[in-house]
């Protein structure tokens, strides 16, 4: 596979919403104005274009059954991927922390538009997510498994922000009472994976 | 007309205030508005006139689309006598074909229109509303675009899902993101694969006496055919074979296709017929000409990468031929040019347009699951559409505010 095909892949084909319906949390919450919608998603973009190679490493040469040979011979049969749960959310929570502080130093309105869901980014299941499917799919070599965090980092930017415009356009439409707010959003990701599903089978 | 005027004066008491069919004002008054000009003046502020409106701007749509449906009976019936191996001359039996095509069509049409102004009025009523013009386009083009063989059932189904979830909980006409026909398209299309795509549906091969021709004659659609040339499991032989097609002279030859002597869906096979509804809604000004010629660009920038590309047969149609198969020409000129659900700023509708285009070749050459992509690709950018808008009001805000601060 070409890292072409992974990155094209990853942003239509197995997108995190519309393909996994991964990270629904805050791309609901987030999702009132473009602009928030930008800063969450730029921030998943930068999240999962980090953590998935680092969880990369982690998975080829630390957890993975025999992946501590390189240490010592005696290590062959070792297998530590019972660990790879908690030490994929280890490495997540530690670069949120890292965007966060970002965030906050160069772009305080962003942080203060995005509150508490920022740090949540941390449990977002997309980026668990990206890192199980990294894990799950085997990519050759670390360029594969970056290429691969950037494009579902895009795939979800693009998701948000299309659903964000959306939401603005909607503001002032007479929608029934009872579908108001979540419910109306609910149904405009339903129509949006139909449109997404044109790329799937590629 | 006096007959109307008088009957709906006689009934119009029942409907005011306090009457007892007060709860259906919607209906009476969809059906005045409808047979007449309606008399309300403005009371207050000034308002620039216009003598369209918005039904008046549907009826042209509607009448734009004439063209297509007639040509749609004719290809029917064409396509069946064809079939049976009867009159195969062009010229021969004309009005034998678009009897018997309007016989097959005309259900899907007024199917269509019960079903979706069915569940409009019931909206209208409930919601206490006008009964919206909207769907008079709607309910042309959603059979317009379906397989001359698909169930009845299936379109009132689809009708009533498009306009429910596409449309009334948006808040009815005007409100809706994706294009009302492109959904119940894509809703048959994805929920029944078997009677939207494939090779057993575009024709009507029933004999007179009920009996379909016992699997002896398929007809595939150009696109499908050449699906099957970019799989490349067809064999030199065919391959070959389905390739000749393509050249003049052939069965998908550009004039063929062009003039629409080839199977599809109903409205869809002829470029001819829609440029004509493409010039009635040009010289209007209601169809969009940025959208209609950035759309065509698009599909022939797709289709002349894809020729440099070359990987496989289907790549190397040429441009202007893959333009006029399928149903790229109907998309762009009814579908993608849909005020509601295209961008609004005029920048955007170049970006969107380019975009229908790009992607609809793209999906058709790329997905062997999804020969006719235009359909999708137009949904993809009718969700993309808000989001261009934002960013091309934005850039004009920011252009605005360095020229302020340059003064």
């Amino acid at each position: 596979m070409g890292y072409a095909d992974i990155f094209l892949k990853a942003i239509f084909v197995e997108n995190m919403i519309f393909a996994y319906f991964l990270g629904m949390c805050s791309y609901l919450a987030v999702s009132k104005t473009v602009k928030t919608g930008m800063g969450l998603g730029l921030a998943v973009i930068f999240v999962l274009g980090i953590t998935v190679p680092i969880n990369y490493l982690l998975e080829n040469y630390v957890l993975k059954e025999g992946a501590l040979d390189w240490l010592d011979t005696s290590f062959a049969t070792l297998d530590l991927s019972f660990l790879s749960f908690i030490m994929f959310i280890a490495v997540i929570a530690s670069m949120v922390q890292l965007v966060e502080m970002i965030v906050e130093k160069f772009a305080p309105a962003l942080y203060g538009a995005l509150g508490i869901f920022l740090p949540l980014i941390a449990v977002n299941c997309s980026i668990l997510g990206g890192a199980l499917f990294m894990q799950e799919r085997q990519y050759a070599n670390i360029g594969e498994a970056t290429i691969f965090g950037l494009g579902s980092g895009v795939g979800w930017w693009l998701a948000i922000v299309a659903i964000a415009a959306i939401r603005e356009k909607i503001r002032y439409s007479h929608v029934p009472e009872p579908l108001r707010g979540l419910g109306i959003t609910f149904i405009i990701t339903g129509l949006m994976g139909i449109a997404f599903m044109s790329f799937m089978g590629i | 007309m006096k007959l109307f005027r008088n009957l709906l004066d006689s009934v119009k008491p029942q409907f005011d205030e306090g009457g007892k069919l007060h709860k259906f004002l919607p209906a009476y008054d969809a059906f005045e508005t409808f047979l007449f000009v309606p008399d309300h003046t403005t009371h207050s502020g000034s308002h620039i006139r216009d003598g369209i409106d918005l039904k008046r701007t549907m009826i042209m749509v509607v009448l734009a689309m004439v063209p297509c449906l007639l040509f749609g009976m004719w290809n029917t019936g064409h396509q069946h006598f064809l079939a049976l191996g009867e009159m195969t001359g062009l010229g021969d039996g004309l009005i034998d074909k678009l009897l018997y095509g309007a016989l097959r069509v005309m259900p899907l049409v007024v199917v269509s229109y019960g079903a979706g102004l069915g569940v409009e009025f019931l909206f209208a009523i409930i919601r206490k509303e006008q009964v919206n013009e909207g769907f008079l386009v709607s309910g042309m083009l959603i059979p317009l675009c379906m397989p001359v063989e698909v169930p009845l059932w299936m379109v009132a189904l689809a009708t009533v899902f498009a306009v429910v979830i596409g449309k009334e909980v948006f808040g009815g006409t005007g409100m809706n993101i994706l294009n009302v026909a492109l959904t119940a398209r894509a809703f048959l299309f994805f929920a029944y694969p078997t009677m939207m795509s494939g090779d057993k549906v575009w024709i009507d091969a029933s004999t007179a006496d009920g009996q379909t021709l016992a699997d002896s004659y398929t007809g595939a659609t150009a696109l499908g055919d050449l699906a099957n040339l970019a799989k490349m499991d067809a064999g030199a032989e065919g391959t070959t074979a389905i390739w000749s097609t393509f050249q003049a002279g052939g069965d998908y030859s550009f004039m063929n296709a062009f003039l629409g002597f080839i199977p599809g869906s109903v409205g869809e096979t002829s470029a001819l017929a829609c440029l004509l509804g493409a010039g009635i809604l040009l010289f209007t000004g209601i169809g969009s000409w940025r959208i209609m010629l950035s759309m065509l660009f698009g599909g022939l920038v797709m289709g002349a990468i894809f020729n440099l590309w070359g990987d496989n047969m289907f790549m190397e149609v040429p441009p202007h031929h893959q333009l006029v198969i399928g149903g790229f020409m109907f998309g762009m000129v009814f579908m993608a040019t849909d005020p509601v659900t295209a961008s609004q700023t005029n920048t955007g509708k170049w970006i969107y347009g380019f975009g229908c285009g790009f992607f609809g070749i793209m999906i058709r050459v790329f997905n062997p699951a999804y020969p006719e992509g235009i359909m999708l690709a137009i949904l993809f950018m009718n969700v993309m559409a808000p989001f261009i808008d934002h960013y091309v009001v934005q850039a004009n805000i920011n252009r605005r505010l360095k020229r302020l601060k340059v003064a």
